[in-house]
C-alpha cells in the first residue's frame, strides 16, 4: 500500500479532529455561558463567578481564549477540573480500562456470530435458518441495549439469583487474585451478553445483506461456471468480498456502541465511561462532559483513520480508485 | 368553455406526470403486498398510531398524574389484574394508562424529530448531488463531519445546556440524525441528475429550483420515503434513551419516562417486573415494526434482493 494513500488519511482524520476541537469550544463557551450553568446548579456570589471565570480563561477574548487557553491545555492532555476539583482526564483514565473490557469482548463476540449467521442465512436465502435469523436479528437489532439489559436483570440477576444485580465486582468483600477474577467475570457476564445481543443484530443484518448483493454479482455466476464446487464458491469468492462492507459498518456503529455502552453501563450501575457520562449529566457536570465528548470524538476518529487503512489495505479498488 | 382548456381527450403534463406516479405506486404496492414482514410492520405501526390518536377514548388522562391517583387511592405497585391488566407503579398509576398516553408523546416526538432530520437530510442532500463541484464537495464534509460525531455525547451536552424537555429532545435528535439520509439522498439526486431529462430540462431553459422540484424531488422520493422509516426508529430509540436517562420533560409520559421512574423506585431488585416489560415491548415493537417496514421498501426498491 502507498505511504500516500496512508499520509491523505492521516490528513483528514486530523483536519476532523480540529474541526471537533473548535465546534467543541465555540458549543461550551459561546452557545451556553459555563459559570451561569454551574451557578444555576449552586449558590456564588457574583465576585465568586468572575473569579471561576477568571480561572477558566472566560475574560478574555474568544480568539485568545481558543490560542491561550485551550489549545495548549488540550495539547498538554490537560483536560482541566470538576467543580470539585477533580482532574478530568484521570477520571476519564481511570474508568477506560473497564469500558474496553465490556465493550471490546461484546463486539468481537457480536462480530463473530453476526457474519457467521449472515454468511449462513444470506447464502441459503428463505431457507429456514434464514427465516429464523432474519426475525431474531431484527428483533435483537430494534430492541435498546438498556432494555434489554433490565429484562436480563429482571430474570436472571432479581428472580433467579444467577448473577449480579450491578457493578464491576463484589464491594462488601473484596477478592483478591484468581477469586478476583471469577468475581469480574461473574460481573461482567449480563452487561456483556445484553451488548454482544444487541451489536449482534446489527452485525448480522449487514452481513446478510452484503452477501445477499454479492451473490448476484457476475463473478460469482462466473466461478460456478467453471464448475468449482459450491463451498468453494462461498469461501473463496463470495465471503471475502461480503466481509468488506462489515469494516466500514464497525465503524457507523461505533457511535451506537457508545450509546449501547451508556444505556447498559448506567442500567448495570458498571462503573465505566458511560455511567461517568450520566453521572456528568445529572450533576451537570460541564468540565467532565467535555472532556468525555472529546474523548468519543476522539475514538471514534481514529477508529476511521484504522477502518479506512484496513478497507485500503484488503480491498485494491479503493487504494488506488 | 375556457379557449386554452386542452381538448377533451388529451391530458396536461401534470395529469400524465400524476397518472405514471399512481401506476408506479401501485406497481411498489403489488410488491410490497408479498412481503408478510413488511405487512406485519405496517399493522403494528398503524395500530399504535390508531391508540395514540384515540387515547382519550381509552384511558382518562389524569391516571398519569401523581396528584390525582392519590386522592383515587389506587394499590400501589399491583401487578397485572382485571382492574388493572398492566399493573401499577410506584404512585399507583395504572401502567396501563401510561402507555396508551405515553404512545402519543415517543410516537410524536419520533415523528417530528424524523421530518425535521428528513428535511435537513433532502435539502443538503438533493442540493448536494444536483449541483455538484464546490458545493458537493462543502455539504458533503459537514455531512461526513456529523456523522463521526459520538451522537449520544454530542446529545448529552446539549441537553445539559438547553436543559431538559420535549423541545430539546427533538432538536438533539434532528441535529444528530439528518446526516446519513443526506448521504444517501444525495447519491440519489446525483444519478437523477445525470439522467437526459434533466439535461433537456435544462436545454428548454428550466430554472434549478424547477428541476429540483419537478424532476429531482419526485425521483428520489422512495429513498426519501425509505430513509424516513429508518431514521423514525431510530429516533423512537434516541427518544426512548434519553428519557431514560432523565432528559425527558417532567410532565409529560412517554415510554421513556415509565421506563425511567419504575428504574429509579427500584422496579428492577422489587420485582415490579411489569413495570418494565410493558413499556418496554411497546418501544421494541414500534422500533421493530418501523424496522421491518424498512427491510419491505428495500426489497420494492432493489429487485436484486427480491425471492427469484
Amino acid at each position: 500500500m502507498s505511504a500516500s494513500y496512508i499520509l491523505k488519511r492521516v490528513l483528514a482524520a486530523f483536519v476532523t479532529l480540529l474541526f471537533i476541537l473548535v465546534f467543541n469550544f465555540f458549543l461550551f463557551r459561546t452557545l451556553g455561558d459555563p459559570v451561569k450553568l454551574i451557578a444555576r446548579d449552586q449558590q456564588m456570589s457574583v465576585d465568586e463567578q468572575d473569579a471561576l471565570r477568571k480561572q477558566l480563561c472566560l475574560d478574555r477574548p474568544p480568539l485568545e481564549q481558543f490560542t491561550q487557553c485551550y489549545m495548549p491545555q488540550l495539547l498538554h492532555g490537560n483536560l482541566g477540573q470538576t467543580a470539585s476539583g477533580d482532574d478530568v482526564s484521570t477520571l476519564i483514565w481511570d474508568r477506560i480500562p473497564k469500558t474496553l473490557l465490556l465493550t471490546g469482548t461484546a463486539t468481537l463476540l457480536a462480530t463473530i456470530m453476526g457474519v457467521w449467521v449472515g454468511i449462513k442465512a444470506g447464502w441459503k436465502r428463505g431457507s429456514r435458518f434464514d427465516r429464523w435469523t432474519l426475525m431474531t436479528s431484527m428483533t435483537f437489532y430494534s430492541t435498546p441495549e438498556f432494555l434489554l439489559g433490565m429484562f436480563f436483570i429482571i430474570v436472571f440477576a432479581a428472580w433467579l439469583g444467577w448473577f449480579p444485580i450491578s457493578g464491576y465486582q463484589n464491594v462488601v468483600t473484596p477478592t483478591t487474585g484468581f477469586a478476583h477474577v471469577l468475581d469480574v467475570l461473574n460481573h461482567l457476564f449480563l452487561p456483556c451478553l445484553t451488548l454482544t445481543l444487541g451489536y449482534f443484530g446489527e452485525y448480522s443484518l449487514v452481513m446478510r445483506a452484503s452477501m445477499l448483493d454479492v451473490v448476484a454479482e457476475d463473478f460469482t455466476t462466473a466461478s460456478r461456471a467453471k464448475g468449482i464446487r459450491e463451498s468453494e464458491v462461498r469461501n473463496r469468492h463470495v465471503v471475502p468480498n461480503a466481509m468488506l462492507p462489515i469494516i466500514t459498518a464497525s465503524v457507523l456503529y461505533f457511535g451506537f456502541i457508545i450509546a449501547g455502552a451508556v444505556g447498559v453501563e448506567y442500567v448495570f450501575s458498571y462503573p465505566g465511561l458511560g455511567l461517568l457520562t450520566v453521572d456528568a449529566l445529572d450533576s451537570t457536570n460541564l468540565a467532565l462532559l467535555e472532556g468525555l465528548f472529546l474523548f468519543f470524538s476522539a475514538a471514534i476518529i481514529v477508529a476511521n483513520l484504522v477502518a479506512d487503512v484496513l478497507m485500503g489495505y484488503v480491498d485494491p479498488r479503493i487504494r488506488y480508485g | 368553455m375556457s379557449a386554452v382548456s386542452a381538448p377533451t381527450g388529451e391530458r396536461s403534463a401534470r395529469q400524465i406526470a400524476w397518472s405514471r406516479r399512481l401506476r408506479a405506486g401501485k406497481a411498489s404496492w403489488a410488491i410490497y403486498r408479498t412481503s408478510g414482514i413488511g405487512l406485519a410492520g405496517l399493522a403494528i405501526i398503524v395500530a399504535f398510531v390508531v391508540i395514540a390518536l384515540l387515547a382519550p377514548l381509552l384511558a382518562n388522562k389524569s391516571g398519569t398524574l401523581i396528584t390525582y391517583v392519590a386522592e383515587q387511592h389506587q394499590p400501589h405497585n399491583a401487578p397485572p389484574s382485571l382492574a388493572y391488566p398492566f399493573g401499577t407503579d410506584h404512585f399507583g398509576r395504572s401502567v396501563l394508562t401510561q402507555v396508551i398516553w405515553g404512545a402519543r408523546v415517543s410516537l410524536l416526538v419520533g415523528a417530528i424529530a424524523t421530518l425535521g432530520a428528513l428535511l435537513i437530510g433532502s435539502a443538503i442532500g438533493l442540493s448536494a448531488g444536483f449541483f455538484g463541484g464546490r458545493v458537493d464537495g462543502i455539504l458533503m464534509r459537514l455531512t461526513d463531519w456529523f456523522m463521526v460525531i459520538p451522537w449520544l455525547g454530542l446529545a448529552l451536552v446539549l441537553a445539559a445546556i438547553m436543559g431538559k424537555g420535549l423541545v430539546s429532545i427533538i432538536t438533539v435528535i434532528v441535529i444528530t440524525s439528518w446526516a446519513f439520509p443526506a448521504r444517501v439522498i444525495r447519491a440519489q439526486s446525483w444519478a437523477v441528475s445525470s439522467r437526459p431529462f434533466v439535461e433537456r430540462a435544462r436545454a428548454i431553459g428550466s430554472r434549478d429550483s424547477h428541476i429540483i422540484a419537478t424532476h429531482i424531488l419526485p425521483n428520489s422520493m422512495p429513498i426519501i420515503f425509505t430513509q424516513m422509516v429508518i431514521t423514525g426508529a431510530s429516533a423512537i430509540y434516541t427518544e426512548s434513551l434519553l428519557s431514560f436517562l432523565g432528559m425527558g420533560d417532567p410532565n409529560s409520559v412517554s415510554w421513556g419516562t415509565t421506563l425511567e421512574d419504575a428504574f429509579n423506585q427500584g422496579a428492577l431488585t422489587a420485582g415490579h417486573w411489569w413495570q418494565i416489560v410493558f413499556p418496554g415491548m411497546c418501544i421494541i415493537l414500534a422500533i421493530l415494526a418501523l424496522t421491518m417496514i424498512g427491510y419491505a421498501f428495500d426489497q420494492v426498491l432493489n429487485p436484486r434482493l427480491r425471492d427469484r
